[in-house]
């Protein structure tokens, strides 16, 4: 069947490009529907390796297919179809074609086979979303557009230096396991890790996901760090090093997510402590954790979305997103405030909620693996997860004081999008096997026992009593118009600062020689001159051919000179 | 017929130039130069087939035995530079007719492909002939005419940049014959094939010492190497833009060739790189040129300038690879070569098509014409990504095989650098973007039209070609391969 070697970024850019020229319903029309055919084509293709060809003197692999890339293709076709129906309404078309490359690349990205169509992925990836937050056409969404680009190209050519390396230690560019022996190896680890948003190299995520548009954040958010955790479980998996890396990025955004007042910039916050579970399944290796860290990425897709599409809904109708601007919208707002809450149901990983029945894996998987202190630190953040994105966020916007603002609930079509995702939160939460059907390994895992539940249940509901108790006695941070420093501030200011003082001083010192310098020539000169005008003529006088011509002297004396010694 | 082909490769457009003169008319004389090109075109094509599949042919001329008579001798790499050669200057002709009718007044149209003619078969001789003298000889012939093509340009300055040159170039070939010179005196042979032999057995002396050195500094003159280059980047800015066009793609890649020829063949491999640091020296003024220039490029108002200096950087990149001495490094070389030719005419015949539309090239004048010319602006853009380096071009291919060469050798820090340097690479060519696109045109290009389909159909050709080789490189690199690995198989 000739239909098996259309890798399924084909028919994405091919929307792209329909997307472009066509107008209206039309529009619409093949937007919806490439996913669902591309996702039934995608259901029809075998395992293995369906595209390559030559290039240089390596083979290129287009399109693989394994259980690990059928997994995150499942997931990208569902975020697409999401957010596309979510995003009906916009009449923006550098939007709507940037959106449909920008799943494209993703796609493309993790269903390569080798480093090097990996990188062109990779890069496209970049381009693609960057046009996603400009299309805010904002000074503020401009600046934070080119902050992430720059750090994207960054860990796009961090990359192609690493694969070259690569291919230059193996003699191939196959992308499988890399692991950390070897300069290619941390390369190329590095290069994950910035997309994936390690610690210190995280901002770009908080910097730019809360400045693009409503509709561009639900794209973003499912596709990105996605690929970079494929990316990691492909070739990293059971390195011990992301245990660590993971448990600090499941940790350290509670504080920031915690004290921020952008709605949305929580949640970027909240995606990278998520991230931290998935980070940490890949890192401990057994086919439990990997399986863990997978299925937590397929519904963290979901329910993220779910989130970024809430408080898209909400910045839509509202046109704010602080905290502190927001509250009692729940009256007007019911059908949103209904989803939003199932949405943090899920990222808190209630019991029959579909956070739970993937996060529970990892966190298994650590203590079996006898990682006891990393255990503790996962349940602290899953209480903190509860706290700022599964109370915060909800409670913030829809409860709390009442601001006065009586905004409706968003179009049908963003409604539609959250009750899919809604749905398929709830839907996984009490049917996992068919999740777990779909995973690489076959554990037998069962999230329902009474331990888990018992454990989970008890964690959430501790959580929020302090919550309510720390809210009570005024306690809790409020919501207040702030700029939260974070690393960035390093990046931002201090380099700039000490860059700055540096070369002012070196500019300094410069000026004065040079002004000694000068002082003392122009005195030659002018003696020069007195003695003899013809002198000053021949310093003002340029030459060019008889510079050349003094130049092939030097060089043939050089070459000369060489040679005889 | 066939065991003609390597003379009639030179001698058919040489014989074409004057016949030039008896057509007069300027459109007939414009069809009848294409169709000589595109002959030296085929001919080319048919050498390269014949040497892959039987390797090196030697013809010698008038029937006289090599030591005496002249011989021409074809492998791969002169195969190879051959197409090269002829295959941009077929391509850029189909150009010629509409743009001079603009440059140019009417009656220098017949002049300008006479000179055309006698540029393109000196390139081919130079290339083609195994006789020392014979290449001096073509050298003289292709450079003339260049002085000439150049001065005809509109601009008062093309006169002077075209004196420049002349002085530079002629005290290049005065090296080179020295050059030449010593060696006849050491040997008593002006075959290059010959002269491999029996350069050895004097190789200790200081009179094939100083040859050497001759040569080297004549032929860098050639290719612009820093900091040689000054004569360069006037040349390229006042010339004609169909000129520039073929000169950027041709003739440093003679050049180029040149100094592969003699550093591999004539001296050989082991005497030119101990009797000379040549590794360390190529490897410095390579980086230097790439940095120096790149960063002059950034500044520039003048496109043409801009990319003329592009170009000093790209030939930095060649002798980068060059001075690695391996096959790999040399293969980078190779490709770059034939890549270069590729996307430096496409886009100085996208700026002739801006000229043509209106009559300058400066930076500040682009303003807009993203829209106003979209053809022409997309294949500079895509042959601005091929500069960068951009994966699914030419550009990536070439800086890829570099890469490969650097650290096969371990010299990191070299790779580090060539890295660095398509950052600015990048800073250049968004800056024709930015202005390009991002800014609203200006009143007096207003109602500017895209470019004649005459200038845009050769511009997408190499566009093309851009990409097509950029993804299936099957053709430039297996021979760019098998020519660097027969260098390295003869080198005694």
């Amino acid at each position: 069947m000739w239909m098996v070697e259309i890798p399924p970024f084909v028919p994405f850019f091919i929307c792209a490009l329909i997307a472009a020229v066509a107008r209206g319903v039309w529009r619409s029309a093949t937007m919806v529907a490439i996913p669902i055919i591309s996702a039934f084509h995608l259901w029809m293709v075998p395992e293995g390796i369906h595209l390559q060809f030559a290039f240089l003197d390596y083979q290129l692999i287009l399109y693989r297919v394994d259980k690990l890339s059928l997994m995150f293709g499942y997931v990208f076709h569902i975020a697409a179809l999401i957010a596309i129906i979510y995003s009906l309404h916009v009449r923006d078309t550098k939007q709507q074609v940037a959106a449909m490359l920008y799943v494209g690349s993703g796609l493309g990205a993790v269903f390569a086979g080798d480093l090097l169509t990996l990188f062109v992925f990779w890069e496209l990836l970049a381009f693609t979303s960057v046009f996603l937050i400009w299309a805010r056409r904002t000074r503020r969404s401009y600046v934070a557009g080119m902050r992430y680009l720059i750090i994207q190209v960054l860990s796009g050519v961090i990359l192609l230096v690493g694969a070259l390396f690569y291919v230059a230690e193996n003699g191939t560019l196959e992308f499988g396991h890399i692991g950390l022996d070897g300069i290619a190896g941390w390369l190329i680890f590095i290069s994950f890790g910035i997309k994936c948003a390690f610690p210190i190299a995280h901002n770009w995520l908080t910097d730019a996901y809360p400045e693009a548009t409503v509709t561009g954040a639900v794209f973003l958010c499912s596709v990105t760090t996605k690929v970079a955790v494929y990316a990691l479980a492909r070739g990293y998996p059971g390195t011990e090093l992301l245990v660590y890396i993971g448990a600090a990025m499941t940790c350290f955004p509670i504080f920031f997510a915690v004290i921020e007042n952008d709605l949305r910039r929580v949640l970027s916050y909240s995606l990278i402590n998520q991230v931290g579970f998935m980070v940490v399944g890949i890192g401990i290796g057994t086919a439990l954790s990997i399986n863990g860290a997978i299925s937590h990425a397929f519904n963290d897709v979901i329910f993220k979305g779910l989130l970024f599409m809430s408080m898209g809904a909400v910045l839509h109708m509202t046109g704010r997103i602080n905290g502190s601007d927001l509250g009692g919208l729940y009256k007007t707002m019911p059908k949103t405030t209904v989803l939003c809450i199932i949405g943090a149901a899920s990222i808190s990983a209630f019991p029959l909620f579909s956070g739970f029945v993937s996060k529970s894996m990892v966190m298994s998987a650590a203590l079996e693996n006898g990682y006891d202190w990393i255990w503790l630190i996962l349940l602290f953040a899953s209480a903190g997860v509860f706290h700022h994105a599964g109370i915060k966020i909800p409670y913030f916007a829809f409860f709390a004081h009442d601001s006065g603002i009586r905004a409706s609930d968003p179009p049908k079509n963003m409604l539609l999008g959250m009750l899919i995702a809604a749905g398929l939160c709830i839907a996984i939460g009490i049917y996992p096997a068919a999740l777990y059907a779909l995973l690489p390994y076959d554990t037998g895992y069962n999230p329902y026992d009474a331990t888990h539940v018992l454990a989970q249940t008890q964690l959430l509901f501790f959580s929020a009593l302090a919550f309510v108790w720390l809210n009570l006695r005024g306690m809790y941070p409020p919501e207040l118009r702030s700029t939260n420093l974070d690393f960035d501030w390093v990046y931002r200011r201090v380099f700039p600062s000490i860059l700055q003082k540096t070369f002012s001083i070196i500019w300094t010192i410069n000026n004065v020689l040079r002004k000694a310098f000068l002082v003392r020539l122009y005195r030659c000169l002018a003696f020069l001159a007195k003695k003899n005008d013809r002198s000053s003529v021949l310093l003002s006088r340029t030459y060019p051919a008889g510079s050349m011509v003094m130049w092939v002297a030097v060089l043939l004396a050089i070459y000369l000179l060489l040679s005889f010694t | 017929m066939l065991a003609h082909l390597p003379i009639l490769q030179v001698i058919v457009p040489l014989l074409a130039a004057p016949l030039c003169l008896i057509l007069r008319r300027s459109s007939l004389v414009w069809l009848f130069s294409l169709i000589i090109s595109g002959i030296a075109f085929l001919i080319s094509i048919s050498l390269l087939q014949q040497i892959m599949a039987s390797g090196t042919i030697v013809y010698e001329l008038g029937g006289w035995d090599a030591p005496w008579g002249i011989e021409y001798r074809i492998d791969k790499l002169n195969a190879f530079v051959l197409l090269i050669i002829s295959a941009v200057s077929t391509v850029v002709l189909l150009a010629a007719q509409t743009s001079i009718e603009k440059e140019l007044p009417k009656d220098k149209h017949t002049l300008f492909y006479v000179l055309y003619l006698l540029s393109l078969s000196g390139m081919l001789g130079i290339v083609s002939s195994g006789d020392v003298f014979n290449v001096f000889v073509f050298l003289e012939i292709s450079s003339l005419s260049a002085y000439a093509l150049i001065a005809l340009g509109e601009d008062r300055r093309a006169l002077w940049a075209s004196f420049q040159y002349l002085i530079m170039g002629t005290i290049g070939a005065t090296f080179i014959l020295i050059g030449i010179g010593l060696m006849y005196q050491m040997t008593g042979t002006l075959n290059l094939d010959d002269l491999s032999r029996r350069l050895p057995e004097v190789a200790h002396t200081r009179t094939v010492f100083s040859a050497f050195a001759f040569v080297i500094v004549g032929i860098c003159l050639k290719l612009a190497l820093f900091p040689l280059h000054l004569w360069l980047p006037n040349a390229y800015a006042y010339a004609p833009s169909i000129v520039t066009a073929f000169l950027a793609a041709t003739a440093t890649k003679v050049a180029i060739y040149l100094l592969i020829r003699f550093t591999f063949s004539v001296f050989g491999l082991s005497f030119s790189f101990t009797t000379l640091p040549l590794q360390i020296l190529f490897m410095v003024l390579g980086l230097l040129g790439i940095f120096v220039a790149s960063t002059a490029a950034i500044y520039q108002k003048n496109v043409k300038h801009l990319f003329a200096y592009s170009s000093i950087a790209q030939i930095g990149y060649m002798i980068v690879g060059f001075s690695t001495s391996t096959v790999t490094g040399l293969t980078a070389t190779l490709l770059h070569v034939f890549n270069h030719a590729l996307m430096k005419s496409a886009l100085f015949l996208a700026l002739g098509a801006v000229m043509y539309r209106i009559g300058s090239v400066q930076l500040s004048q682009f303003q807009g014409l993203g829209r106003q010319m979209p053809f022409t602006m997309a294949a500079i853009v895509i042959g601005g990504l091929s500069l960068i380096g951009v994966p699914l071009t030419v550009g990536f291919v070439s800086k890829w095989y570099l890469l490969m060469a650097l650290v096969e050798n371990g010299w990191w820090l070299v790779a580090v650098l060539i890295l660095l340097s398509s950052l600015l690479t990048i800073i250049y060519v968004w800056r024709i973007f930015e202005v390009a696109y991002f800014k609203p045109p200006l009143l007096e290009t207003e109602g500017i039209k895209e470019a004649p389909i005459s200038f845009l159909i050769p511009i997408w050709i190499l566009v093309m070609a851009n990409i097509y080789f950029g993804i299936d490189t099957r053709l430039s690199v297996q021979v760019a391969q098998a020519a660097s690995q027969s260098l390295f198989g003869v080198a005694p």
